[in-house]
Protein backbone atom coordinates (compact mmCIF):
# COMPACT_ATOMS: atom_id res chain seq x y z
CA UNK A 1 0.00 0.00 0.00
CA UNK A 2 1.72 3.18 -1.11
CA UNK A 3 0.95 6.64 0.16
CA UNK A 4 -1.73 7.39 -2.42
CA UNK A 5 -3.77 4.41 -1.26
CA UNK A 6 -3.31 5.52 2.30
CA UNK A 7 -4.46 9.03 1.38
CA UNK A 8 -7.54 7.58 -0.30
CA UNK A 9 -8.43 5.63 2.86
CA UNK A 10 -8.02 8.76 4.98
CA UNK A 11 -10.08 10.76 2.52
CA UNK A 12 -12.87 8.20 2.57
CA UNK A 13 -12.98 8.20 6.35
CA UNK A 14 -13.11 12.00 6.46
CA UNK A 15 -15.79 12.17 3.75
CA UNK A 16 -18.02 9.67 5.55
CA UNK A 17 -17.54 11.53 8.84
CA UNK A 18 -18.35 14.91 7.29
CA UNK A 19 -21.37 13.44 5.51
CA UNK A 20 -22.74 12.00 8.75
CA UNK A 21 -22.35 15.23 10.69
CA UNK A 22 -23.90 17.24 7.86
CA UNK A 23 -26.93 14.99 7.47
CA UNK A 24 -27.44 15.01 11.24
CA UNK A 25 -27.64 18.80 11.24
CA UNK A 26 -30.12 18.63 8.36
CA UNK A 27 -32.12 15.74 9.84
CA UNK A 28 -32.74 17.37 13.21
CA UNK A 29 -34.03 20.45 11.45
CA UNK A 30 -36.00 18.37 8.93
CA UNK A 31 -37.70 16.39 11.66
CA UNK A 32 -38.78 19.51 13.53
CA UNK A 33 -40.03 21.08 10.32
CA UNK A 34 -41.86 17.93 9.12
CA UNK A 35 -43.48 17.25 12.49
CA UNK A 36 -44.44 20.93 12.71
CA UNK A 37 -46.17 20.64 9.34
CA UNK A 38 -48.03 17.54 10.51
CA UNK A 39 -49.23 19.45 13.56
CA UNK A 40 -50.09 22.60 11.62
CA UNK A 41 -47.34 24.64 13.23
CA UNK A 42 -44.52 26.57 11.60
CA UNK A 43 -41.55 25.02 13.36
CA UNK A 44 -38.09 26.58 13.52
CA UNK A 45 -37.87 29.66 11.28
CA UNK A 46 -35.60 32.24 12.91
CA UNK A 47 -32.04 30.91 12.59
CA UNK A 48 -30.96 31.05 8.96
CA UNK A 49 -33.17 30.55 5.88
CA UNK A 50 -36.24 28.48 6.86
CA UNK A 51 -34.62 27.98 10.26
CA UNK A 52 -32.06 25.63 8.76
CA UNK A 53 -29.34 26.75 11.16
CA UNK A 54 -31.49 25.96 14.20
CA UNK A 55 -29.53 22.76 14.91
CA UNK A 56 -26.23 24.63 14.74
CA UNK A 57 -27.58 27.27 17.12
CA UNK A 58 -28.80 24.60 19.55
CA UNK A 59 -25.48 22.80 19.38
CA UNK A 60 -23.53 25.97 20.07
CA UNK A 61 -25.81 26.78 22.98
CA UNK A 62 -25.11 23.39 24.56
CA UNK A 63 -21.39 24.17 24.54
CA UNK A 64 -22.07 26.88 27.12
CA UNK A 65 -24.25 24.76 29.37
CA UNK A 66 -22.98 23.16 32.53
CA UNK A 67 -22.39 19.43 32.30
CA UNK A 68 -23.44 17.99 35.62
CA UNK A 69 -22.03 14.76 37.03
CA UNK A 70 -24.43 13.70 39.77
CA UNK A 71 -22.89 12.88 43.14
CA UNK A 72 -24.41 9.40 43.21
CA UNK A 73 -23.25 8.34 39.76
CA UNK A 74 -20.53 5.83 38.93
CA UNK A 75 -18.26 8.46 37.43
CA UNK A 76 -16.11 6.32 35.13
CA UNK A 77 -19.03 4.56 33.48
CA UNK A 78 -21.01 7.79 33.43
CA UNK A 79 -18.28 9.46 31.38
CA UNK A 80 -17.79 6.43 29.12
CA UNK A 81 -21.40 6.07 27.99
CA UNK A 82 -21.51 9.01 25.50
CA UNK A 83 -18.48 7.57 23.69
CA UNK A 84 -20.14 4.16 23.48
CA UNK A 85 -23.24 5.76 22.03
CA UNK A 86 -21.55 7.73 19.26
CA UNK A 87 -18.84 5.35 18.00
CA UNK A 88 -21.08 2.37 17.02
CA UNK A 89 -23.44 4.84 15.36
CA UNK A 90 -20.58 6.01 13.14
CA UNK A 91 -19.42 2.46 12.45
CA UNK A 92 -22.78 1.32 11.07
CA UNK A 93 -22.69 3.86 8.28
CA UNK A 94 -19.06 3.06 7.53
CA UNK A 95 -20.20 -0.22 5.93
CA UNK A 96 -22.82 1.24 3.66
CA UNK A 97 -21.90 1.93 0.02
CA UNK A 98 -23.26 5.37 -0.86
CA UNK A 99 -22.22 5.57 -4.52
CA UNK A 100 -20.91 3.65 -7.47
CA UNK A 101 -17.17 2.94 -7.29
CA UNK A 102 -15.25 5.69 -9.09
CA UNK A 103 -12.46 4.78 -11.50
CA UNK A 104 -9.62 7.27 -11.75
CA UNK A 105 -6.77 6.05 -13.94
CA UNK A 106 -6.18 2.45 -12.87
CA UNK A 107 -7.50 2.93 -9.36
CA UNK A 108 -11.02 1.90 -8.41
CA UNK A 109 -12.23 3.86 -5.40
CA UNK A 110 -15.30 2.37 -3.71
CA UNK A 111 -17.56 5.05 -2.24
CA UNK A 112 -17.89 3.26 1.05
CA UNK A 113 -16.07 3.61 4.34
CA UNK A 114 -14.89 0.01 4.11
CA UNK A 115 -15.85 -3.06 2.15
CA UNK A 116 -15.39 -6.16 4.28
CA UNK A 117 -16.80 -9.58 3.50
CA UNK A 118 -18.86 -9.62 6.66
CA UNK A 119 -20.27 -6.09 6.37
CA UNK A 120 -23.77 -7.14 7.30
CA UNK A 121 -22.57 -8.90 10.44
CA UNK A 122 -20.62 -5.82 11.50
CA UNK A 123 -23.76 -3.73 11.07
CA UNK A 124 -25.72 -6.19 13.19
CA UNK A 125 -22.99 -6.25 15.84
CA UNK A 126 -22.75 -2.47 15.97
CA UNK A 127 -26.47 -2.02 16.33
CA UNK A 128 -26.30 -4.30 19.37
CA UNK A 129 -23.28 -2.40 20.71
CA UNK A 130 -25.47 0.69 20.88
CA UNK A 131 -27.45 -1.02 23.62
CA UNK A 132 -24.42 -0.97 25.90
CA UNK A 133 -24.37 2.82 25.86
CA UNK A 134 -27.99 2.95 26.96
CA UNK A 135 -27.56 0.31 29.65
CA UNK A 136 -24.37 1.81 31.03
CA UNK A 137 -25.79 5.33 30.94
CA UNK A 138 -28.92 4.14 32.71
CA UNK A 139 -27.15 2.13 35.34
CA UNK A 140 -24.28 4.50 36.09
CA UNK A 141 -26.54 7.51 36.71
CA UNK A 142 -27.50 6.04 40.08
CA UNK A 143 -31.03 7.27 39.63
CA UNK A 144 -34.40 5.54 39.28
CA UNK A 145 -35.66 6.82 35.95
CA UNK A 146 -32.46 6.16 33.99
CA UNK A 147 -32.22 2.67 35.46
CA UNK A 148 -35.76 1.83 34.33
CA UNK A 149 -35.04 3.31 30.92
CA UNK A 150 -31.88 1.26 30.61
CA UNK A 151 -33.57 -2.01 31.55
CA UNK A 152 -36.43 -1.35 29.17
CA UNK A 153 -33.96 -0.55 26.41
CA UNK A 154 -32.13 -3.85 26.82
CA UNK A 155 -35.24 -5.98 26.63
CA UNK A 156 -36.57 -3.99 23.68
CA UNK A 157 -33.35 -3.95 21.70
CA UNK A 158 -32.62 -7.66 22.07
CA UNK A 159 -36.19 -8.58 21.16
CA UNK A 160 -36.20 -6.60 17.94
CA UNK A 161 -32.63 -7.46 17.07
CA UNK A 162 -33.62 -11.11 16.75
CA UNK A 163 -36.39 -10.20 14.31
CA UNK A 164 -34.07 -7.88 12.42
CA UNK A 165 -31.38 -10.54 12.02
CA UNK A 166 -33.89 -13.10 10.76
CA UNK A 167 -35.26 -10.65 8.20
CA UNK A 168 -31.69 -10.02 7.04
CA UNK A 169 -31.10 -13.77 6.56
CA UNK A 170 -34.07 -13.98 4.20
CA UNK A 171 -32.56 -11.18 2.10
CA UNK A 172 -29.12 -12.84 2.06
CA UNK A 173 -30.73 -16.12 1.04
CA UNK A 174 -32.64 -14.48 -1.78
CA UNK A 175 -29.72 -12.48 -3.10
CA UNK A 176 -27.60 -15.65 -3.16
CA UNK A 177 -29.64 -16.70 -6.17
CA UNK A 178 -29.39 -13.31 -7.86
CA UNK A 179 -25.71 -13.33 -8.73
CA UNK A 180 -24.98 -13.37 -12.44
CA UNK A 181 -21.53 -14.94 -12.36
CA UNK A 182 -20.48 -15.95 -8.85
CA UNK A 183 -23.02 -18.28 -7.25
CA UNK A 184 -23.45 -18.38 -3.51
CA UNK A 185 -24.46 -15.84 -0.93
CA UNK A 186 -22.64 -12.81 0.33
CA UNK A 187 -22.63 -10.59 3.40
CA UNK A 188 -20.75 -7.78 1.71
CA UNK A 189 -23.04 -4.79 1.34
CA UNK A 190 -21.32 -3.61 -1.83
CA UNK A 191 -21.97 -7.01 -3.40
CA UNK A 192 -25.60 -7.02 -2.19
CA UNK A 193 -26.14 -3.68 -3.93
CA UNK A 194 -24.44 -4.92 -7.08
CA UNK A 195 -26.85 -7.85 -7.25
CA UNK A 196 -29.84 -5.53 -7.27
CA UNK A 197 -28.78 -3.72 -10.44
CA UNK A 198 -30.74 -4.07 -13.66
CA UNK A 199 -34.44 -4.70 -14.16
CA UNK A 200 -36.98 -7.50 -14.43
CA UNK A 201 -38.86 -7.48 -17.73
CA UNK A 202 -37.24 -4.19 -18.64
CA UNK A 203 -39.22 -1.93 -16.31
CA UNK A 204 -39.32 -3.33 -12.76
CA UNK A 205 -36.05 -2.59 -10.91
CA UNK A 206 -34.48 -5.72 -9.44
CA UNK A 207 -34.76 -4.46 -5.90
CA UNK A 208 -35.11 -6.94 -3.06
CA UNK A 209 -38.15 -4.94 -1.97
CA UNK A 210 -40.52 -6.68 -4.36
CA UNK A 211 -39.75 -10.38 -3.72
CA UNK A 212 -38.87 -9.72 -0.08
CA UNK A 213 -41.68 -7.34 0.86
CA UNK A 214 -42.49 -9.18 4.11
CA UNK A 215 -38.85 -9.08 5.19
CA UNK A 216 -38.82 -5.37 4.36
CA UNK A 217 -41.78 -4.64 6.62
CA UNK A 218 -40.35 -6.69 9.49
CA UNK A 219 -36.91 -5.18 9.04
CA UNK A 220 -38.18 -1.62 8.96
CA UNK A 221 -40.34 -2.02 12.06
CA UNK A 222 -37.36 -3.59 13.85
CA UNK A 223 -35.14 -0.73 12.66
CA UNK A 224 -37.50 1.82 14.20
CA UNK A 225 -37.50 -0.15 17.44
CA UNK A 226 -33.70 -0.50 17.42
CA UNK A 227 -33.26 3.26 17.14
CA UNK A 228 -35.76 3.76 19.98
CA UNK A 229 -37.95 6.02 17.89
CA UNK A 230 -41.67 6.62 18.35
CA UNK A 231 -43.85 4.58 18.62
CA UNK A 232 -41.20 2.39 20.27
CA UNK A 233 -39.60 5.12 22.39
CA UNK A 234 -40.55 3.60 25.73
CA UNK A 235 -36.91 3.81 26.59
CA UNK A 236 -37.14 7.55 26.92
CA UNK A 237 -40.86 7.97 27.43
CA UNK A 238 -40.98 11.55 28.70
CA UNK A 239 -44.26 11.25 30.56
CA UNK A 240 -43.18 8.17 32.52
CA UNK A 241 -39.40 8.29 32.76
CA UNK A 242 -38.62 12.01 32.39
CA UNK A 243 -35.91 11.38 29.77
CA UNK A 244 -35.13 7.71 30.31
CA UNK A 245 -31.49 6.79 30.32
CA UNK A 246 -30.22 10.35 29.80
CA UNK A 247 -32.27 12.00 32.55
CA UNK A 248 -29.09 12.79 34.49
CA UNK A 249 -27.07 13.90 31.48
CA UNK A 250 -26.81 17.56 30.63
CA UNK A 251 -24.86 19.92 28.42
CA UNK A 252 -22.66 18.45 25.73
CA UNK A 253 -22.83 14.90 27.11
CA UNK A 254 -26.56 14.92 26.47
CA UNK A 255 -25.89 16.26 22.98
CA UNK A 256 -23.75 13.21 22.25
CA UNK A 257 -26.70 10.86 22.86
CA UNK A 258 -28.82 13.09 20.70
CA UNK A 259 -26.23 12.99 17.93
CA UNK A 260 -26.04 9.19 18.14
CA UNK A 261 -29.81 8.88 17.85
CA UNK A 262 -29.98 10.94 14.70
CA UNK A 263 -27.00 9.21 13.11
CA UNK A 264 -28.71 5.91 13.85
CA UNK A 265 -31.91 7.05 12.14
CA UNK A 266 -29.95 7.96 9.05
CA UNK A 267 -27.80 4.81 9.10
CA UNK A 268 -30.79 2.53 9.55
CA UNK A 269 -32.61 4.22 6.68
CA UNK A 270 -29.49 3.94 4.55
CA UNK A 271 -29.17 0.26 5.47
CA UNK A 272 -32.80 -0.40 4.59
CA UNK A 273 -32.30 1.39 1.27
CA UNK A 274 -29.18 -0.69 0.65
CA UNK A 275 -30.77 -4.03 1.46
CA UNK A 276 -34.18 -3.53 -0.08
CA UNK A 277 -34.27 -0.50 -2.37
CA UNK A 278 -31.21 -1.26 -4.46
CA UNK A 279 -28.82 1.14 -2.72
CA UNK A 280 -27.24 3.48 -5.21
CA UNK A 281 -28.66 1.68 -8.25
CA UNK A 282 -30.57 3.87 -10.67
CA UNK A 283 -30.33 5.19 -14.18
CA UNK A 284 -27.07 7.06 -14.73
CA UNK A 285 -27.23 7.59 -18.53
CA UNK A 286 -23.54 6.86 -18.99
CA UNK A 287 -22.23 8.37 -22.18
CA UNK A 288 -25.20 10.71 -22.58
CA UNK A 289 -24.44 12.90 -19.57
CA UNK A 290 -21.03 14.34 -18.71
CA UNK A 291 -18.81 11.89 -16.84
CA UNK A 292 -18.88 13.74 -13.54
CA UNK A 293 -22.68 13.88 -13.57
CA UNK A 294 -22.95 10.14 -14.25
CA UNK A 295 -20.61 9.52 -11.34
CA UNK A 296 -22.65 11.76 -9.06
CA UNK A 297 -26.08 10.36 -9.93
CA UNK A 298 -25.74 7.06 -7.94
CA UNK A 299 -25.08 9.13 -4.82
CA UNK A 300 -28.18 11.19 -5.58
CA UNK A 301 -30.33 8.06 -5.99
CA UNK A 302 -28.96 6.69 -2.73
CA UNK A 303 -29.78 9.91 -0.88
CA UNK A 304 -33.28 10.10 -2.37
CA UNK A 305 -34.07 6.52 -1.31
CA UNK A 306 -32.62 7.09 2.14
CA UNK A 307 -34.52 10.30 2.67
CA UNK A 308 -37.81 8.70 1.64
CA UNK A 309 -37.23 6.23 4.49
CA UNK A 310 -36.12 8.99 6.88
CA UNK A 311 -39.33 10.80 6.05
CA UNK A 312 -41.31 7.65 6.89
CA UNK A 313 -39.50 7.58 10.25
CA UNK A 314 -40.74 11.14 10.92
CA UNK A 315 -44.17 10.37 9.53
CA UNK A 316 -44.60 7.38 11.85
CA UNK A 317 -43.45 9.47 14.80
CA UNK A 318 -46.00 12.16 14.03
CA UNK A 319 -48.83 9.68 13.48
CA UNK A 320 -48.68 6.79 15.94
CA UNK A 321 -49.05 6.99 19.73
CA UNK A 322 -46.56 5.18 21.90
CA UNK A 323 -47.14 1.46 22.54
CA UNK A 324 -47.66 0.02 25.98
CA UNK A 325 -44.78 -2.13 27.18
CA UNK A 326 -46.62 -5.45 27.02
CA UNK A 327 -47.84 -4.57 23.53
CA UNK A 328 -44.27 -3.81 22.51
CA UNK A 329 -43.04 -7.18 23.70
CA UNK A 330 -46.01 -9.04 22.24
CA UNK A 331 -45.42 -7.38 18.86
CA UNK A 332 -41.78 -8.38 18.91
CA UNK A 333 -42.05 -11.96 20.12
CA UNK A 334 -45.50 -13.04 18.95
CA UNK A 335 -45.69 -11.25 15.60
CA UNK A 336 -42.32 -10.20 14.22
CA UNK A 337 -40.11 -13.14 15.23
CA UNK A 338 -42.56 -15.91 14.21
CA UNK A 339 -43.34 -13.86 11.10
CA UNK A 340 -39.66 -13.56 10.22
CA UNK A 341 -39.08 -17.27 10.86
CA UNK A 342 -42.04 -18.22 8.70
CA UNK A 343 -40.94 -15.90 5.91
CA UNK A 344 -37.42 -17.30 6.09
CA UNK A 345 -38.71 -20.88 5.75
CA UNK A 346 -40.99 -19.89 2.87
CA UNK A 347 -38.11 -18.15 1.07
CA UNK A 348 -35.87 -21.16 1.60
CA UNK A 349 -38.49 -23.61 0.32
CA UNK A 350 -39.32 -21.55 -2.77
CA UNK A 351 -35.67 -20.97 -3.64
CA UNK A 352 -34.81 -24.60 -2.93
CA UNK A 353 -37.63 -25.78 -5.17
CA UNK A 354 -36.49 -23.52 -8.01
CA UNK A 355 -32.90 -24.57 -7.62
CA UNK A 356 -33.06 -28.28 -6.75
CA UNK A 357 -36.59 -29.34 -7.69
CA UNK A 358 -38.72 -31.56 -5.49
CA UNK A 359 -36.84 -33.55 -2.83
CA UNK A 360 -38.25 -36.90 -4.00
CA UNK A 361 -37.63 -36.44 -7.70
CA UNK B 1 -7.95 -3.36 -0.32
CA UNK B 2 -6.73 -6.40 1.56
CA UNK B 3 -8.37 -8.04 4.52
CA UNK B 4 -6.40 -6.25 7.22
CA UNK B 5 -6.44 -2.88 5.51
CA UNK B 6 -10.25 -2.92 5.72
CA UNK B 7 -10.05 -3.41 9.43
CA UNK B 8 -7.47 -0.65 9.60
CA UNK B 9 -10.25 1.63 8.41
CA UNK B 10 -12.44 0.37 11.25
CA UNK B 11 -9.65 1.25 13.67
CA UNK B 12 -9.24 4.69 12.13
CA UNK B 13 -12.96 5.26 12.41
CA UNK B 14 -13.11 4.22 16.06
CA UNK B 15 -10.16 6.51 16.82
CA UNK B 16 -11.69 9.41 14.91
CA UNK B 17 -15.06 8.91 16.59
CA UNK B 18 -13.47 8.83 20.04
CA UNK B 19 -11.41 11.89 19.12
CA UNK B 20 -14.47 13.82 17.96
CA UNK B 21 -16.41 13.11 21.14
CA UNK B 22 -13.33 13.82 23.23
CA UNK B 23 -12.61 17.15 21.57
CA UNK B 24 -16.23 18.25 21.84
CA UNK B 25 -16.39 17.34 25.53
CA UNK B 26 -13.07 19.02 26.33
CA UNK B 27 -14.16 22.14 24.46
CA UNK B 28 -17.46 22.15 26.33
CA UNK B 29 -15.58 21.80 29.59
CA UNK B 30 -13.51 24.85 28.72
CA UNK B 31 -16.50 26.94 27.68
CA UNK B 32 -19.22 25.85 30.08
CA UNK B 33 -19.55 27.26 33.58
CA UNK B 34 -19.06 24.88 36.48
CA UNK B 35 -20.31 25.77 39.91
CA UNK B 36 -21.68 22.62 41.48
CA UNK B 37 -23.71 22.66 44.63
CA UNK B 38 -25.13 19.85 46.73
CA UNK B 39 -28.65 20.40 45.38
CA UNK B 40 -27.46 20.51 41.80
CA UNK B 41 -25.53 17.27 42.13
CA UNK B 42 -28.37 15.38 43.73
CA UNK B 43 -30.31 12.83 41.73
CA UNK B 44 -33.41 14.01 39.87
CA UNK B 45 -36.66 12.85 41.36
CA UNK B 46 -39.52 15.18 40.49
CA UNK B 47 -38.05 18.00 42.54
CA UNK B 48 -38.18 16.32 45.96
CA UNK B 49 -35.16 14.87 47.75
CA UNK B 50 -34.43 11.42 46.29
CA UNK B 51 -35.81 8.55 48.32
CA UNK B 52 -33.71 5.43 48.83
CA UNK B 53 -30.99 4.23 46.52
CA UNK B 54 -30.97 4.76 42.78
CA UNK B 55 -30.45 1.08 42.16
CA UNK B 56 -33.67 -0.74 42.81
CA UNK B 57 -34.83 -4.24 41.98
CA UNK B 58 -36.30 -4.70 38.54
CA UNK B 59 -38.89 -7.01 37.17
CA UNK B 60 -37.63 -10.58 36.65
CA UNK B 61 -39.42 -10.84 33.30
CA UNK B 62 -36.72 -8.77 31.64
CA UNK B 63 -34.34 -11.60 32.52
CA UNK B 64 -36.53 -14.20 30.83
CA UNK B 65 -36.45 -12.19 27.62
CA UNK B 66 -32.69 -12.16 27.89
CA UNK B 67 -32.63 -15.97 28.12
CA UNK B 68 -34.91 -16.36 25.11
CA UNK B 69 -32.81 -13.89 23.15
CA UNK B 70 -29.67 -15.97 23.63
CA UNK B 71 -31.39 -18.88 21.87
CA UNK B 72 -32.36 -16.77 18.89
CA UNK B 73 -28.99 -15.07 18.68
CA UNK B 74 -27.12 -18.37 18.60
CA UNK B 75 -29.57 -19.53 16.00
CA UNK B 76 -28.52 -16.57 13.83
CA UNK B 77 -24.91 -17.72 14.15
CA UNK B 78 -25.93 -21.00 12.49
CA UNK B 79 -28.35 -19.58 9.95
CA UNK B 80 -26.11 -16.90 8.39
CA UNK B 81 -23.41 -19.32 7.13
CA UNK B 82 -26.12 -21.70 5.95
CA UNK B 83 -27.85 -18.92 3.98
CA UNK B 84 -24.59 -18.16 2.17
CA UNK B 85 -23.74 -21.76 1.41
CA UNK B 86 -27.19 -23.08 0.53
CA UNK B 87 -26.16 -23.50 -3.11
CA UNK B 88 -23.44 -26.02 -2.26
CA UNK B 89 -25.27 -27.70 0.62
CA UNK B 90 -28.14 -28.68 -1.63
CA UNK B 91 -31.47 -30.22 -0.72
CA UNK B 92 -30.06 -32.04 2.31
CA UNK B 93 -28.89 -28.77 3.87
CA UNK B 94 -32.22 -27.13 3.15
CA UNK B 95 -34.28 -29.84 4.84
CA UNK B 96 -31.88 -30.04 7.75
CA UNK B 97 -32.21 -26.29 8.39
CA UNK B 98 -35.98 -26.47 8.10
CA UNK B 99 -35.98 -29.13 10.82
CA UNK B 100 -33.69 -26.91 12.94
CA UNK B 101 -35.90 -23.84 12.52
CA UNK B 102 -38.96 -26.01 13.14
CA UNK B 103 -37.56 -27.06 16.53
CA UNK B 104 -36.91 -23.42 17.38
CA UNK B 105 -40.46 -22.46 16.46
CA UNK B 106 -41.69 -25.26 18.72
CA UNK B 107 -39.56 -23.79 21.51
CA UNK B 108 -41.04 -20.34 20.97
CA UNK B 109 -44.58 -21.76 20.89
CA UNK B 110 -43.83 -23.62 24.13
CA UNK B 111 -42.58 -20.43 25.76
CA UNK B 112 -45.68 -18.54 24.66
CA UNK B 113 -48.01 -21.30 25.84
CA UNK B 114 -46.22 -21.44 29.19
CA UNK B 115 -46.94 -17.75 29.60
CA UNK B 116 -43.30 -16.72 29.71
CA UNK B 117 -44.04 -13.80 27.41
CA UNK B 118 -47.15 -12.67 29.25
CA UNK B 119 -46.66 -9.29 30.84
CA UNK B 120 -48.85 -8.39 33.79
Amino acid sequence: MDWIDFLIVVLRVVVVFALLLLVTIINVWAERKVVADFQNRIGPERAGPFGMLQTVADGLKLFFKESIIPARSEVGMFLLAPFLAVIPAFLIFLNIPFGRPITIGDRVIPLQGMDVDVGLLIVLAMSSMAVYAVVIAGWSSGSKYPLLGGVRATAQAISYEAAMGLAMVAVVLFSATQAADAPGGTLSLAELVERQSGTWAGIIPRWNLIPQIVAFVIFFIAAIAETNRAPFDLVEAEQELVGGYFTEYSGMRFAMFFLAEYINIFSMSALTATLFLGGWNGPTWDGVLPVWLSALLPFVWFMIKTYVLVFIFFWIRATLPRLRYDQLMALGWKRLIPGALGWLMLTAVVLGYRRFGLPWS
Amino acid sequence: MTYFESYLTVGAFIALGALLVGVVLVLARALAPSNPSAEKLSTYECGVDPVGSGWSQTYVRYYLYGLLFVIFDIEAVFIFPWAIQLESLGMFGLIEMLVFIGILVLGLVYAIRKGVLRWE
